[in-house]
């Protein structure tokens, strides 16, 4: 790392980003914080209640509910999409045109809008009109996320490793591209088992770029909303429904401002906890280096 | 397996290769390059698998798009038997269709533009500068493109309603430099860093100052890392629903709400979902095919 | 503004944490303080210790009002406290 040098005037260059950030974060934020001590019926009718929608929100047992799936929903994705995609990248071909042809290929999940994620695996997965849901009836599984909480959970955790190993393996592959052709050459002359090149050269090398893809997983599964509800609406019952869904419920649906309110702060919280504890883990690791 | 027995295995191996007349190559490669070939092999067999499976529901989406809502429901084919493109001349015979395409284009370009504007000059202020409070403001800024738009959607509507910018393509814009600029700053950081000090300090001295240093020297420099930051931008506004949604009404509806319409009394419309789908895929395969030789070293965010 | 709904305990409380911010600011330039390690297991900044102090205090509120019927200034006083020894020995 390069030495910074100490001046203050560097403020005006982060002034523009601080503000225009500023206006979409912190002035909503202060709304939601004035929203989530009131009980409001309409614009001039509120009254004040204080922490009351605090303690109704910790003590909600939907909420509750909704909190522990949405980290097991989010611990199950990182344990298979980061495996996966630290396969698929070693798998990926380093040299040509195929490099560049499998890197758009492999990209293309990315970019497709979520609700359309939604759209591709609520017809993917019908036993009508999909293909996996007459595979799935073809080799004789009783299939139906529409019913059936199991395979909603399993097609929603399905499409999410469907949509974001991609990102994973993008993320590993630049970092499997960054490591000099000297150390395989090394290895090549000590027989070193493909394990042992891995263990010892490979995953090193990808531990920054494992970081900052767990974290964005983590982050990114932990506010998952649009293809779930695309796909299961939350539903059968409530089994797919996580944090940002119970939220939009509970805001929208029911327009109860003031325990969404709450909930958000809570939710909010949370995320900034787990934010933290990510961002020191990476800055302490580059301090070390 | 120990160095011995591996030699040994080698020379036999060798031995029985020089035993068939036309083989001349074969003696050439060791059993660890063997191996290696072999592992290549392996490799693009698995490869080959994990696109078919990755693209197969992206095809399906397509093959549906040209099949009539009969076919589709009638059973299951890979191909299209009454090839099809009424979906698509119902989408781009409709302005409230294809409106909602130009709509999502312009606010997505509006973002893209925003965002290097400002994230630019703040990223060269994290990247050279040390100032008060600039490690929490950053955090900050991260903290904001990992909060959950859900979090921050109930004073939107109000938000912008207030300021007079409801139902604008500007509104999701900047709606979307919530979490944007923040990943813009953080991309660019990365990239930045790269760039040895002494180029700025030999400008200054060389008597530039420091917009002229800017435009002239360092941008150019970065090229590749100011792509890669409009991939990422274009990405992740192209693909959010939740507060577009949310800040449009009619105006600047994004086509991922209009899409929604496709539900009718009579049932899905099926063939002109799938066409609605199909085409949303297209401009972000295109974008990423101008980015494609930058997009390796850009996912690693440009600090590997 | 009439939207924000405003009431007097969270204008106080945003005014609060402003003042805290401008302070804090003051004070590392006029006395910029250098990481150091205390009982947190981090080296950390006065910055640093703030923003924990926060973030804890906001959690420990929460869990206050979970837990118990008490009032609700008794958990301030307690983060007040912690936060004391956080600045000074975290």
């Amino acid at each position: 790392m390069q030495t910074k040098v100490e001046n203050n005037k560097a403020w005006f260059l982060v002034l523009p980003v601080f503000i225009i950030v500023a206006f979409s974060a912190i002035i909503p934020l202060m709304t939601v914080v004035n929203y989530s001590v009131q009980d409001i019926f309409d614009q001039n009718t509120s009254y004040f209640v204080g922490a009351e929608w605090f303690k109704q929100v910790m003590l909600d047992s939907r909420l509750h509910d909704a909190l522990i799936r949405q980290f097991l929903f989010s611990f199950t994705i990182l344990l298979i999409e980061i495996p996966l995609g630290i396969g698929v990248a070693l798998m990926m071909p380093t040299k040509g045109k195929s490099a560049s042809l499998c890197l758009i290929l492999v990209a293309i999940p990315l970019l497709i809008p979520w609700n359309v994620v939604g759209t591709i695996w609520q017809i993917f997965g019908r036993e009508d009109i999909g293909l996996f849901g007459a595979f799935m009836g073809a080799i004789g599984v009783d299939y139906n996320y529409a019913s059936d909480p199991v395979d909603a959970w399993s097609t929603v955790v399905l499409m999410d490793v469907w949509h974001w190993t991609p990102l994973v393996a993008l993320l590993c592959y630049s970092g499997l591209r960054a490591i000099p052709e000297v150390y395989y050459q090394a290895a090549r002359i000590d027989q070193a088992s493909r394990w042992a090149v891995f263990r010892y050269i490979q995953l090193p090398k990808l531990t920054n770029v494992l970081i900052i893809g767990v974290l964005l997983r983590f982050m990114d599964s932990f506010m998952i909303y649009t293809e779930p509800f695309v796909l299961t609406g939350g539903g059968p019952g409530s089994s797919t429904t996580f944090l940002s869904q119970a939220l939009v419920q509970q805001a929208i649906g029911q327009f109860d401002l003031g325990p969404a309110a709450a909930f958000s702060l809570v939710y909010f919280l949370i995320i900034l906890l787990v934010c933290w504890v990510f961002y020191t883990t990476i800055m302490n690791m580059q301090k070390d280096k | 397996m120990t160095q011995s027995s591996t030699t040994h295995t080698n020379k036999s191996s060798a031995a029985k290769t020089y035993g068939t007349a036309e083989t001349v190559q074969a003696p050439v490669y060791s059993r660890a390059e063997r191996k290696a070939r072999n592992a290549t092999r392996r490799s693009r067999l698995g490869m080959v698998i994990y696109l078919v499976l990755l693209l197969l529901p992206i095809y399906w989406l397509i093959n549906m798009s040209f099949k009539t809502n009969t076919e589709i429901l009638s059973g299951l084919s890979f191909f299209p038997e009454h090839f099809t493109l009424d979906n698509y001349a119902k989408i781009f015979g409709d302005p409230t269709w294809y409106m909602g395409y130009i709509n999502s284009t312009l606010y997505v370009v509006m973002n893209m533009v925003i965002s290097l504007l400002v994230a630019l000059p703040a990223a060269y202020a994290f990247s050279r500068y040390r100032f008060v409070g600039d490690k929490h403001m950053f955090f900050w800024l991260l903290s904001n493109r990992m909060a959950p738009p859900a979090v921050f959607l109930l004073p939107f509507f109000q938000l912008y309603s207030s300021v007079g910018l409801f139902d604008t393509h500007i509104a999701v814009a900047l709606a979307h430099c919530l979490f944007n600029v923040p990943l813009a700053v953080w991309i660019l950081e990365g990239f930045m860093s790269g760039v040895p000090r002494e180029i700025d300090e030999t400008a200054y001295i060389d008597g530039y100052t420091f917009p002229k240093f800017f435009v002239r020297i360092f941008i150019p420099l970065i090229r590749s890392g100011i792509g890669v930051t409009a991939f990422f931008c274009f990405m992740f506004s192209w693909v959010e629903l939740l507060l577009a949604r949310t800040l449009t009404s009619v105006e600047a509806k994004p086509i991922a709400a209009i899409m929604t319409r496709t539900v009718s009394a009579s049932g899905m419309d099926w063939g002109l979902l799938a066409a609605a789908g199909v085409l949303t895929i297209i401009p972000g395969m295109l974008v990423i095919y101008f980015v494609r030789n930058h997009v390796a070293k850009g996912f690693a965010l440009g600090r590997v | 503004m009439a939207w924000m709904s405003w009431t007097l305990p969270t204008a106080l409380f945003f005014i609060g944490i402003g003042v805290i911010l401008v302070g804090m600011t003051a004070w590392q330039i006029a006395s910029p303080c250098v990481e150091r390690r205390g009982f947190l297991p981090l080296d950390t900044t006065r910055g640093d210790r703030l923003f924990i102090g926060l973030l804890s205090s906001a959690f420990i509120h929460l869990v206050f009002v979970a837990l118990t019927d008490a009032n609700l200034a008794v958990a301030t006083v307690l983060c007040a406290i912690w936060m004391i020894i956080l600045m000074r020995w975290g």
